[in-house]
């Protein structure tokens, strides 16, 4: 059981994430990709944490979870809203705050 | 130079004599600060005010032939002590300043008195009387001072009391500007005046007479030459000599009393005073010496021409004083027993010029203000008294015997004769010839004035004489030049012993007296040919020398070309360069910072994937320089 | 009565009147006037009665308080005066109540209604009357921070007042002033603020470096390596330097100057730019000696440009409060000159200028106010034969402008000649070339005075409504101490130049200064009589 397969499933979930957030334009989507990113930092941790055999990174992520769920919580509300004015969940339409 | 200036304190009655100063000093604050209240009766405040300190003076002059050595010294209180600088809020009273106290409150009183009648349907006499008496308390500082301290604020009070007189009607644009013009040239030579006091106190540690007088002789020639030169520049600011003259002319656009007490008796005459005070300083200073006598010479020329091509009374009288005030200068240039002469003439000019003002403002003020001595003539027979003290203020000026003027030029024209080498030669020639042009000029104002047809304009109804306000001090001060020249040779210079020394007595000149007398007349008898028959009533075209002489020389275009055109153009320069220069840097920097803002906002496009790139491409940079920290 | 903490206190109290003024509501704008004129006329009897309580020839810096602030920096709240800051703080209590006055009706608005000041005719249309209670709160404000930086004696809290000084100025100026005053206070405020910057990198490099400390006291004592000391000299001189102004850093003046109220005008230039001269001598020189030796040309070149460059463009202005603020530019070349001459009688002739110039300018500045208040303008070419319409008002300007040259017999002379005389002793060529600036002075002044009061009456002018009052009675009491004590001083300055003399010597032996004896000293009159009597 090497480390290096929980790393590098990490990193391959961090990178299909990060992507998404690059390419795709649906809110809902970002969103979902975003929680792929923290997860895979999540995945890490904990694999460090077994291998280290420290509480440490186990303990912050359960803090990486509740930041990622009140994040989602506020997220989705600000997505509801726009949707409610824009009819619309595409975030290259929200681009009035700009210079 | 063994000078040993030693001042007596003042004792008794005579520590009293600050009050010279504080009976005029109070009547003027009296008559500002009680505003209209003081309408009716602060004129004769005025009069009183200098007439009670004349009669102090006197009192003073002759308790001070009590004391042995002739000096009374008051310090009242400190004014400044600070370092090594010590300066006294001081006085001094010794036999230079009784004569000048005496002609300031005694001719000063007489003009006030006159005031009374000349300035009674003008609105402002109040006011008028509280800078006449600022003037007064003020050239009394100046001459009662004990340090050079005193004697520049009494110097800068009469020139700020000068301004306010001369600009007395502000609402003439004329007048303002001849105000100023005055304020400003005086402080072109008070400049001289004061880094003079700067070196004195760099060099000997102390601005009393004094200390100066007792410390001047161990200085080096050169210094001493250089505080000459700066006394002499002081000097010629405050009597209009050249190069700064060109301010007393216009002057005249003051009252006429103003003119006859500031800008003939008394305040012009404070270079003189000055460079008299100073005579240790210039007797260790021939080259200043010499400079000053070259400023009188060159001056009483300048005055003289002038005057000749001059057709306005006032402005006629002003060259004149010009003229004669260069006399004096020459008279203190030449050191020695010739100081005495000087003052001896300042003294009669005192009175026979105060005399000439007067008349010419009594002539004035029957000719509805008509200045032209071209629009005169036949007033001998209207105006008797003022046609007989302004003739015998007329012959006194020109050196007629027995009157004053002839006691006190001759000897002057004589002692400059007397002066080594050839510098005596051409001062002395320059000295005869002012006093054929005086008498030309004199005569043309007179004649034309007084006597030939009548030239009124047609606004004039029947000139008066003036009322006895102003008829009494014009035959005073006609008395006064009268017998004045003949008690002051006797008296004067044996008086004024303790300030200037012994001096060897003087030779005498009868080959000088003639020649003068026979320049004298020869110029009355050119004016008289010319101008009996009167003139032209308007400005007749003329030749090279008459025009220059008509505009003042060219002086006053001198200073408009190198002075005022010059300085115009440099502020306006400097206004554009301050605006857009200076503040234009600071101004462009900011512009410079929000035009680059402005460039920078674009990059906040308002999509949130474009941030998010640049988010990721800041954390791959943290990570490759991570790494390259790490691996290199 | 030495024991009583008068600078702790009064520095506090008026911020604490300001506090309740401030709190006041906006509908009773003359009860807010009246209490904080009230409040400012208490903190001068305050202030007078710790005046006579100092004594002149004791310690250097008496009142000393010291209060536990912050530990961690050795930061103190430390207040003391020597006689330097003394005289500036007499200044500020007197001139504040005085601009309270001066400004009663500033913030009434014109064309509102028909008052006591309030001209229907003001050309500028109706500006709309605003609050009051704020605005003299905020004049109390300042005061507050005012007496503050100049009784600090620790550095960080010196740097502390410094910088929240520009806050109620930069109200004052920005909500207050004539045309394009937030233009200038933004100005004022980044000038200020860049030089307190350049300030505040040598105030942490001088904790640093001397011995992590903010007290005076012991930083005076500190030595730093020759390269070091000028670095953190040229720190803070910059800062004074943009405050005072000197040139080139000057332009920010006009532009306050004419933008703010007449009575804001006043205390800027009266009493906050002092803050720059002041702090070169409380500072600059005692702490960093050689650097003030070495940096004295550069210092003095500077300060003899300014005297010049002002008043030439003293003469080429056309609106009255720029030129004022031009005329106190070649003023504090004056002080500058007096500073970095390091003899005695230039620095206290330069501290004497100090306290004359805040009296004469800010008189100036007062006056400017009444006639702009009445015209509408402060523009000269608005003006024109003054004099018939309001004669005592156009003699009280005279006046205001023959102190501002410096004439003889009114205080700014006695300042202007010690300044002068004293750098003479030293260096000949500065002294002869500002004697120059002094020629110059009388031709903004009377060029001023021409082109304003007299001359025919400008017609425009006769019809103007205001120019039918001539000085009121709240004029004639806001000027009339100002001229008091600009005569009075002119005749006796002796109070103040000997409160003055001490701190300006010990200021110069912290440098190593000495007077150079003339060349050839006379003889006392004393000798010379005992020799003649022998």
């Amino acid at each position: 059981m090497s480390v290096s397969y929980y790393v590098v499933l990490a990193a391959a979930l961090f990178t299909i994430g990060a992507v998404g957030v690059l390419i795709r334009r649906n809110a809902i989507v970002l969103f979902m990709c975003i929680e792929l990113m923290l997860n895979a930092a999540n995945l890490t941790l904990v694999t460090f944490s077994r291998i280290n055999g420290t509480l440490d990174g186990q303990i912050m992520a359960f803090f990486v979870m509740v930041v990622a769920a009140a994040e989602v919580v506020v997220g989705l509300a600000i997505i509801m809203t726009i949707f409610r004015t824009r009819r619309s969940a595409n975030v290259d339409e929200a681009n009035l705050l700009k210079y | 130079m063994g000078s040993n200036v030693h001042f007596a304190a003042a004792t008794g009655w005579l520590s009293t004599f600050w009050l010279l100063i504080a009976i005029p000093l109070a009547s003027a604050a009296a008559l500002l600060l009680l505003g209209r209240r003081a309408d009716r009766w602060g004129h004769w405040l005025g009069v009183t005010s200098v007439a009670a300190s004349f009669g102090l003076a006197v009192s003073y002059f002759f308790a001070l032939r009590g004391v042995d050595e002739r000096s009374a010294e008051l310090r009242l209180f400190d004014f400044i002590d600070v370092g090594g600088l010590k300066v006294d809020i001081g006085l001094l009273l010794d036999p230079l300043s009784v004569v000048f106290v005496l002609l300031v409150t005694g001719v000063g009183a007489l003009i006030h008195a006159y005031a009374v009648g000349y300035m009674a349907h003008d609105p402002g006499r109040r006011r008028f009387f509280a800078y006449f008496n600022l003037f007064v308390a003020a050239m009394l500082l100046l001459v009662l001072g004990n340090n050079y301290v005193m004697l520049y604020v009494g110097w800068e009070g009469v020139g700020l009391a000068s301004y306010l007189l001369i600009a007395f009607w502000y609402a003439k644009p004329a007048a303002a500007t001849a105000g100023k013009k005055a304020f400003l040239m005086n402080r072109v030579g008070d400049a001289g005046f004061v880094i003079a006091i700067f070196l004195m106190f760099a060099t000997l540690g102390s601005v009393n007479f004094d200390d100066v007088s007792n410390g001047v002789g161990a200085l080096a020639t050169g210094t001493a030459t250089v505080l000459g030169l700066l006394l002499l520049l002081g000097a010629c600011g405050k009597s209009g000599q050249f190069p700064l003259q060109t301010w007393l002319p216009d002057a005249m656009e003051g009252p006429t009393p103003v003119s006859a007490l500031i800008h003939a008796a008394t305040m012009v005459t404070a270079g003189v005073y000055l460079i008299a005070r100073s005579h240790p300083i210039f007797d260790a200073a021939p080259d200043a010496q010499t400079a000053v006598i070259c400023v009188g010479a060159a001056t009483l020329l300048i005055g003289a021409i002038i005057g000749c091509a001059k057709d306005d009374i006032k402005r006629i009288l002003a060259y004149s004083t010009v003229s004669q005030i260069g006399y004096m200068f020459l008279a203190v240039g030449l050191g020695g027993v010739a100081y005495a002469l000087g003052l001896i003439h300042l003294l009669a000019h005192g009175f026979f010029k105060a005399g000439l003002f007067l008349g010419a403002g009594s002539v004035m003020h029957s000719m509805n203000d008509q200045t032209d001595i071209r629009r005169f003539g036949g007033l001998w027979k209207p105006m008797k008294i003022t046609w007989v003290t302004t003739g015998l203020g007329y012959l006194a000026l020109i050196g007629i015997p027995p009157l004053s003027g002839f006691f006190t030029k001759e000897p002057i024209i004589g002692a400059a004769f007397d002066h080594a080498g050839w510098l005596g030669a051409v001062v002395g020639g320059a000295a005869l010839l002012g006093a054929g042009l005086t008498a030309f000029y004199m005569t043309r104002l007179f004649v034309l004035t007084f006597h030939g047809p009548r030239r009124w304009t047609p606004d004039v109804g029947q000139p008066h004489e003036s009322p006895p306000v102003m008829t009494v001090p014009l035959i005073a001060l006609a008395l006064g030049s009268l017998a004045a020249g003949a008690l002051m040779m006797t008296s004067v210079v044996d008086w004024l012993t303790p300030v200037f020394g012994e001096h060897a007595e003087s030779s005498e000149h009868w080959l000088i007296t003639g020649a003068t007398m026979a320049v004298t007349l020869t110029g009355v008898g050119l004016a008289l040919v010319l101008f009996r028959k009167g003139t032209e009533t308007e400005e007749q075209p003329a030749g090279i020398l008459v025009t220059a002489a008509r505009r003042n020389l060219y002086a006053d275009a001198v200073n408009e070309t190198i002075f005022e055109m010059p300085g115009k153009y440099l502020t306006r320069a400097l206004v554009f360069l301050d605006n857009r220069g200076i503040d234009g840097l600071v101004n462009g920097l900011a512009a410079a910072v929000g035009g680059g803002s402005g460039r920078l906002r674009r990059l906040q496009t308002g999509y949130v994937r474009s941030y998010a790139m640049s988010i990721l491409a800041g954390a791959v940079l943290v990570v490759v320089a991570m790494l390259a920290v790490t691996l290199g | 009565m030495n024991d009583f903490p008068f600078l702790s206190v009064l520095t506090a109290a008026p911020a604490v009147g300001g506090l309740v003024v401030a709190l006041l509501p906006n509908s009773r704008p003359t009860l807010a006037k009246a209490l904080s004129l009230g409040w400012s006329l208490v903190v001068l009897v305050g202030t007078i009665t710790m005046y006579t309580a100092f004594k002149p020839g004791g310690d250097r810096f008496q009142f000393h308080e010291s209060y536990r602030w912050i530990p961690s920096w050795d930061a103190r709240l430390t207040f003391a005066v020597d006689g330097i800051a003394l005289v500036m703080l007499l200044l500020i209590a007197v001139l504040v109540p005085v601009v309270m006055l001066a400004s009663w009706h500033d913030t009434d608005g014109y064309g509102a209604k028909a008052g006591e000041d309030r001209h229907s005719a003001a050309p500028v249309g109706v500006v709309p009357a605003r609050s009051a209670s704020a605005y003299f709160s905020l004049l109390l404000f300042l005061e507050s921070t005012m007496l503050g930086v100049f009784s600090a004696q620790d550095i960080f809290l010196f740097y502390v007042f410094f910088e929240i000084m520009l806050v109620p100025m930069y109200f004052l100026i920005g909500s207050y002033g004539g045309q394009r005053r937030q233009y200038a206070a933004v100005k004022f405020f980044l000038y200020s603020l860049v030089g307190g910057l350049f300030m505040l990198v040598a105030v942490i490099g001088l904790w640093v470096l001397g011995g992590h400390t903010f007290d005076w006291q012991k930083l005076v004592e500190a030595d730093f390596t020759t390269g070091t000391e000028r670095w953190l000299f040229l720190g803070f001189f910059i800062a004074f330097a943009i405050k005072a102004p000197f040139f080139p850093f000057h332009t920010w003046l006009p532009d306050a100057g004419g933008a703010a109220p007449a009575g804001s005008a006043a205390l800027l230039v009266g009493v906050l730019d002092k803050v720059g001269t002041f702090g070169i001598l409380r500072y600059c020189l005692p702490l960093f000696p050689n650097a003030s030796r070495y940096f004295a040309p550069l210092a003095l070149t500077l300060a003899l440009v300014g005297v010049i460059y002002g008043a030439l463009l003293a003469i080429g202005q056309n609106d009255l409060k720029r030129l004022v603020a031009y005329t106190s530019i070649a003023h504090f070349g004056f002080i500058g000159i007096g500073i970095f001459a390091f003899t005695t009688q230039s620095g206290t002739g330069a501290v004497l200028y100090m306290v004359n110039h805040g009296l004469a300018t800010g008189l100036l500045f007062l006056v400017v106010g009444m006639l702009a208040a009445r015209r509408g303008s402060a523009a000269v070419s608005d003006f024109g034969g003054a004099g018939k319409l309001v004669p005592v008002l156009a003699g009280v300007f005279l006046l205001a402008g023959l102190a501002s040259l410096a004439l003889p017999g009114t205080s700014p002379f006695v300042s202007e000649f010690l300044v002068l005389v004293g750098t003479f002793t030293v260096n000949k060529t500065v002294a002869v070339v500002a004697t120059v600036g002094v020629v110059l002075a009388a031709g903004y002044v009377l060029w001023m005075i021409q082109r304003t009061t007299h001359g025919t009456v400008n017609p425009a002018l006769a019809e103007v409504e205001g120019m039918k009052r001539d000085l009121s009675l709240r004029e004639g009491i806001v000027v009339a101490p100002l001229i008091a004590l600009i005569l009075g001083l002119g005749v006796y300055p002796k109070p103040v130049l000997d409160v003055i003399d001490p701190a300006v010597r010990a200021t110069l032996s912290d440098t190593g200064s000495t007077d150079p004896a003339p060349t050839h000293p006379a003889p006392t009159a004393d000798a010379v009589s005992k020799e003649s009597g022998k």
